[in-house]
């Protein structure tokens, strides 16, 4: 039976953990992830769990114990944030290029220099042609639903790619909320069992993992790799449809919010989407026609789901929590207006950086930018394409 | 009473802080700040030009000393004080180059970076303080936690075998290798003047209480019951084999100066080797 706790952002994600029970679980501390690691420690040193819990000595020896145990034919998972994520770039690669179906809970942080624990989406970002799937959270609850659904995703055989799954540091992390905990036999059906395919633990297949790949073939295997996360879509859709009849969430590759009539429309991922809502709300009763849309799903990027629901829109505004120094744009926005690109008939967008290392968006910003996306709806005319929210300039 | 009749307030260690950055954010009983005050007396008396030493920290608890002494510091990632340290000092020689860090960065995620420094024997002075665990994260597993002792992430006691950093230091080609407890206050200092003054690679290990987390954990009690086991089961022994040096759970701890041998430092060694190679036309660097 399901049950309501009340739990914070990395507590969620340990209890997921908990009902999924991998094989191996490798992690190294780093705030403000460090509590999944604790947590499930704790679960261990209990008997709650029978995966094996290893604590190396660095977030890359942490994703290289991932990837010798998903070698091996285990279902494995680790958590990280910042630092640790940036760490582990060599791996993530490598994960992704040997198509092990690893899951990764990133306690989104900001990056160095200079040194912040807050929230920012820097260090996902950063890591978002490594060839993982990316999945973000608004809150507790979608990042527990979003890790179950995680395994199912990765796990498919026509996928066969890592996952990870974020959630914003501190403010959802360390953030107490009341969550749906779904029945543990019911989650483990749910996840199901593992089927590893090629694990090096056959022993009646003798086979190599990771030789050298030259100019005969690299290419041919880099092109594998990718139709792997191509595969994806008809997947995520199908598993959070499932969880939806299953657990009454069902999940898409974005959440509309207030949409039907809008004329302009704000994109935001993850925490500072719920306080967009509270903002869109004061809006439509001023009269405002504007919406929200939430992109859940960054990797593989729903370009064209994502235009359609934005095609016919004055005015769009992608807030990106992570700027792309020298980038036409941050990553969020330079996806979504090429996505456009296509369509005759396209909204004007522009692009605000926000919320870097932590500093707040509060629902005044959102007016803010609801503001001069009237303005441009109004006027036809763009007078800054990239800017930003909340910043001392 | 007059302004000018109170007694000075002074700090004696305010010349060598950031007093903007104070108070600072250690814990009641930690024994970081101590070892700094070691640090500085060390400074003092060995009369070094403040402005040729530089400090340089990784992330965690003692990695803030970086941000707190008035010299030229830096706070680098985590872990990578050690080779950060050795490019400051490669690029200016003249540099006393101090790693003031702690056993998560330096033995954890930098173990790597130390055994290749102490290896070149490079001119840098490491000082380790050693509390246990990973501290500023909350008190996870680490390299060195006692064996049978409780983290975070080891509930029901760690069965992982610890590093021993002496011994480690040693093997790796340390020419100056020490180890203290916070207790020993003037020894630290003692300890730390004579590497400020030796060239080659230094390592004083002090041993501190983690009060917040490695004590409450373990229900060891506060600041001063560690330092009363520190007390009870310190036992200096200069010139012990290194290989004894092993620590147990609230076990004795042998401490004193382990190592203080001459070896060409890894410019030494390259000044040497490139002459021999290229004669006349090798400039000598650094000196």
């Amino acid at each position: 039976m399901s049950t309501l706790k009340t739990l914070n952002g990395n507590q969620t994600i340990a209890e997921a953990v908990r009902q999924i029970d991998p094989d191996v679980l490798a992690a190294y501390p780093i705030t403000p992830s460090t509590a999944i690691v604790e947590t499930i420690a704790k679960f261990k040193a209990d008997g709650l769990i029978t995966g094996e819990f290893v604590c190396p000595e660095s977030e890359h020896s942490a994703m290289s114990v991932c990837i010798g145990s998903a070698s091996a034919g285990g279902r494995v998972m680790t958590a990280t944030a910042s630092q640790g994520l940036a760490l582990m770039w060599e791996m993530l690669y490598i994960a992704a290029g040997l198509r092990l179906p690893i899951i990764a809970a990133i306690v989104n942080r900001s990056l160095s220099a200079p040194i912040n624990i807050h929230g920012d989406h820097s260090d996902t970002m950063g890591a978002r042609d490594a060839g993982w799937i990316q999945i973000y959270s608004e809150n507790c609850q979608e990042a527990y639903d979003n890790f179950i659904q995680a395994f199912r995703i990765a796990e498919h055989l026509d996928v066969r790619t890592p996952t990870l799954v974020g959630l914003d540091g501190f403010i959802i992390s360390h953030s107490m909320e009341v969550i749906q905990v779904e029945d543990d036999q019911i989650v483990k059906e749910f996840v199901g069992e593992y089927q590893p395919v090629y694990p090096l633990l056959d022993t009646s297949r003798k086979f190599t993992v990771g030789p050298i790949d030259f100019t005969d073939y690299y290419f041919e295997h880099k092109r594998n790799q990718i139709e792997g996360i191509e595969n994806a879509p008809p997947v995520i859709e199908q598993v959070g449809k499932e969880f939806g009849e299953k657990f009454g969430r069902a999940y898409g590759f974005f959440e509309e919010y207030r949409m039907d009539d809008a004329e302009t429309c704000i994109v935001v991922m993850s925490s500072a989407a719920g306080t967009c809502k509270d903002a869109i709300d004061e809006l439509r009763e001023e009269g405002k026609r504007i919406g929200l849309l939430k992109p859940r799903v960054f990797r593989p990027f729903p370009d064209k789901k994502i235009a359609e629901a934005l095609k016919n829109m004055n005015a769009v505004a992608v807030l990106d929590r992570c700027s792309s120094p020298g980038a036409f744009g941050a990553p969020l926005f330079t996806e979504i207006r090429n996505a456009l690109y296509d369509y005759d008939q396209r909204p004007k967008v522009v692009n605000y950086v926000y919320g870097l290392g932590g500093r707040d968006i509060r629902v005044e910003h959102f007016k803010e930018v609801a503001e001069e996306l009237d303005k441009i709806a109004g006027t036809g005319k763009v007078e800054k394409i990239y800017s930003y929210v909340n910043l001392r300039e | 009473m007059k302004k000018e009749d109170r007694l000075e307030s002074k700090n004696p260690m305010e010349g060598f802080l950031r007093m903007d950055r104070i108070p600072h954010i250690w814990c009641p009983g930690c024994g970081i700040g101590t070892v700094v005050t070691s640090f500085t007396e060390a400074l003092k008396k060995s009369k070094l030009d403040l402005d040729k030493v530089a400090v340089v920290s990784g992330i965690g608890c003692t990695g803030r000393v970086a941000g707190y002494v008035k010299l030229d510091s830096f706070h680098t990632t985590h872990g990578r004080a050690v080779p950060f340290a050795t490019g400051l000092k490669l690029a200016n020689p003249d540099l006393k180059v101090v790693v003031f860090s702690g056993d998560g960065d330096i033995f954890g995620i930098g173990g790597n970076h130390f055994i290749h420094a102490a290896r070149r024997n490079m001119d840098i002075l490491i000082i380790c303080v050693n509390n246990f665990n990973y501290a500023m994260t909350g008190g996870q597993v680490a390299a060195t936690t006692p064996m049978e002792a409780n983290a975070s992430t080891a509930p029901y006691g760690n069965f992982e075998f610890a590093f021993s950093l002496p011994y480690l230091a040693e093997a790796a080609g340390a020419t100056y290798v020490a180890r203290w407890t916070s207790l020993h206050l003037r020894r630290v200092t003692k300890s730390i003047q004579e590497a400020l003054a030796k060239p080659g690679f230094s390592l004083i290990e002090v041993i501190t209480p983690c009060v917040t987390l490695y004590a409450r954990r373990n229900r060891l009690g506060d600041g001063l019951n560690l330092l009363k086991y520190y007390y009870d089961k310190s036992v200096i022994e200069h010139g012990a084999d290194t290989r004894t040096l092993d620590i147990s759970y609230q076990g004795k701890l042998v401490v004193g100066k382990f190592v203080d041998k001459e070896k060409p430092t890894f410019l030494d060694r390259m000044n040497e080797h490139m002459t021999k190679i290229l004669g006349d036309k090798y400039v000598k660097y650094g000196e």
